[in-house]
């Protein structure tokens, strides 16, 4: 198991290395990110020349991706390319409402979701199965941004004709700096949350349902059938555990992908996550900016794979890693 | 009962009708009997239809104003089935063009893809070797970047344009998919007995790859590629609502919405071209679940 640890990291070393190389090599040649700077009449040509140089943009494109590597590893991800500053406190910052939103959002998806897929799998065809099937189909139709503003325009706006107000459309807390744990700050990312643990629960009520169905139909129930056990312990003890593992599988790789990626939740309620920063740094064609936030998806989205699979060869012990 | 084409009918000796079918025809059949399938491709009908014919259904295109009766974010009415926006556009002619331009990405990176990814997939399926090896380090590559973030940088770099440039930049993930599944059957029926026996009587490579292997993959194929025309059209909406995707004035659901965004008291112009994507995702996925049903019954999940 530690070799097989061992081995994948070391293989996503130059998966990373290649990724994050073409990644710059795409960035840096889809424009010059000081064009605004030369149009401007206050700045001279010479102090534009300064700022080139001074910013490695002189150099051939390989050249500056060794200097940003070494900028990533000596100096945390290195500076912004617009404002100057240091980018880690901007990902640290972020990261912290991403992972608040996701944590929470995705634990009650996960609950829901294995208590409907359960019962839907038990009570096969029943209205209650053919009521949450259609749900999840709905939300796998759903546009993300168009769920989040149905739920902003039906559960904000709505109220406010009457003056009353539940949620919040946008933003962390009332005042900057509140606290992020409050009832206010609940108030504020209510809406997010909602939006995406609708999207997620889909997702797992549908998974679990059909890897109940296929321990369900296997020999080994129906032979613990047979032996008499109660059919609540067939469920519970033979059906359940077994039809947990594909379960964890799939919620570690969506919470990898989400941890970078609630980008459209996060853009629609103006929510201080990740994403939105990536975002806004698309926008202003910070080109280090996306960069750091590209090497720090890629690599949650490495560990989580790499966390997928081990829970996987833990709760399995078919699966052998040698 | 359905009369495939083709079907050789005959009575035995015994007095015996038999019936020889195609598996095409045994797939048709499983097609036909899948009602929300049925209901789906019904559904598609209807939608990309309004969206072919636009120019009859909403004649004089997507930003005809009636200034003889100017009426701006106007509610839903007789006259404006849909209402009309800040400018006085009639949002119903808007979301008939905007399904035109879905559409348009949707079918075209399905069909785009699917053929780059076949032929990728069975280059490096059939060969094996250093290609096989760079394809699937390639799709390692792009399992590790997160997807929707690449289309954002790509769209945002390159700037906002046509829906062929969006499909293009789409097509340059999709593809990486299917190859993927593409691969996985060429590399088991390579081995299989026919193919051997297809080469013993002197068959060549490009005859085996795509006569005799080409055929079998057609029902991954074919599935695939029909829920990619859903994603692609998700993925755009997601693209043009962020204002990354296509360039306005052509109106794309997703940018219809962003737009409607400005006006949240304004719901009819958030609901419809919303609405418009769920029905068509929707039918996209039911038509794909019939699909996989028909074409590749030994996948079906336990139905009893």
């Amino acid at each position: 198991m530690l070799t097989y640890i061992v081995r994948r990291v070391l293989y996503s070393i130059p998966v990373l290395f290649l990724s994050s190389f073409l990644s710059f090599l795409f960035v840096s040649y889809a424009g010059n990110p000081l064009a605004g700077l030369r149009q401007n009449p206050r700045f001279s040509h010479q102090t534009y020349l300064n700022l080139v140089h001074q910013l490695h943009l002189d150099k051939p494109v390989v050249v500056r991706f060794f200097y940003w590597l070494h900028d990533v590893f000596t100096d945390k991800l290195g500076k912004s390319l617009v404002t100057g500053q240091q980018i880690w406190p901007d990902i640290t910052r972020t990261m912290s409402h991403t992972a608040q939103v996701i944590i929470i959002s995705e634990s009650l998806a996960i609950i829901l979701g294995i208590a409907v897929g359960i019962y839907s799998a038990i009570r096969q065809y029943s209205v209650f199965d053919y009521m949450f099937t259609s749900v999840s189909f709905l939300g796998f139709a759903l546009p993300t941004f168009w769920l989040a503003l149905l739920l902003q325009i039906a559960f904000t706006d709505i109220f406010l004709r009457w003056n009353v107000r539940i949620f919040y459309t946008s933003g962390l807390n009332s005042n900057p700096g509140g606290s992020p744990w409050s009832l206010d700050r609940l108030q504020h990312i209510a809406l997010p949350v909602a939006t995406l643990c609708i999207i997620s629960f889909a997702l797992y009520s549908r998974y679990m349902r059909a890897s109940m169905l296929d321990v369900i139909n296997s020999d080994y129930v129906r032979t613990a059938r047979a032996k008499g056990v109660p059919e609540w312990k067939v469920i519970m003890r033979h059906v359940f555990r077994n039809a947990l593992i594909p379960i964890t599988t799939v919620t570690a790789l969506n919470i990898g992908g989400l941890l970078g990626g609630a980008i459209v939740t996060e853009t629609v309620f103006s929510l201080d996550g990740i994403g939105f920063w990536f975002v806004n740094a698309l926008n202003q064609k910070d080109i280090y900016e996306v960069m750091a936030y590209l090497v720090v998806t890629s690599v949650i989205i490495v560990v989580f794979n790499l966390i997928a699979d081990i829970t996987y060869g833990f709760l399995d012990p078919r699966i052998r890693y040698d | 009962m359905l009369a495939p084409q083709g079907a050789v009918e005959g009575t035995l000796e015994a007095g015996l009708q038999f019936k020889v079918r195609s598996q095409w025809s045994y797939a048709r059949m499983r097609f036909f009997r899948h009602r929300l399938a049925l209901l789906g491709l019904f559904g598609l009908i209807v939608i990309f239809g309004a969206g072919i014919f636009a120019n009859y259904i909403a004649p004089g295109g997507f930003s005809k104003i009636n200034l003889n009766d100017f009426q701006y974010l106007a509610h839903p009415s007789s006259k404006h089935l849909f209402g009309t926006d800040e400018i006085g556009r009639d949002e119903f002619n808007r979301v008939i063009w905007g399904i035109r331009t879905s559409m348009e990405v949707g079918v075209f990176v399905a069909i785009v893809s699917s053929l780059i990814g076949m032929f990728v997939g069975a280059v490096a399926g059939y060969y094996g070797g250093w290609i096989d090896n760079l394809l699937m380090r390639l799709t390692d590559l792009v399992l590790t970047l997160p997807a929707l973030a690449i289309l954002l940088t790509a769209s945002a770099l390159l700037g906002q344009g046509s829906q062929w440039r969006i499909s293009g930049i789409l097509v340059a993930f999709f593809w990486t998919g299917i190859a993927r599944v593409v691969r996985g059957v060429y590399l088991s029926l390579r081995e299989k007995e026919y193919v051997e026996a297809a080469k013993a009587s002197g068959a060549g490579d490009m005859r085996l790859m795509f006569r005799h292997i080409l055929p079998n993959t057609l029902g991954p194929i074919i599935v695939n590629g029909t829920l990619a025309v859903g994603t692609a059209i998700l993925v755009e909406a997601a693209l043009s609502f962020l204002n990354l995707g296509i360039k306005p004035p052509t109106p794309s659901l997703g940018g219809l919405i962003n737009e409607g965004q400005a006006n949240p008291q304004q719901w009819w112009l958030t609901i419809f071209p919303g609405f418009t994507i769920v029905l068509i995702v929707l039918c996209v996925n039911f038509v794909g679940d019939g699909l996989r049903d028909a074409l590749d019954p030994a996948q079906r999940r336990v139905r009893a």
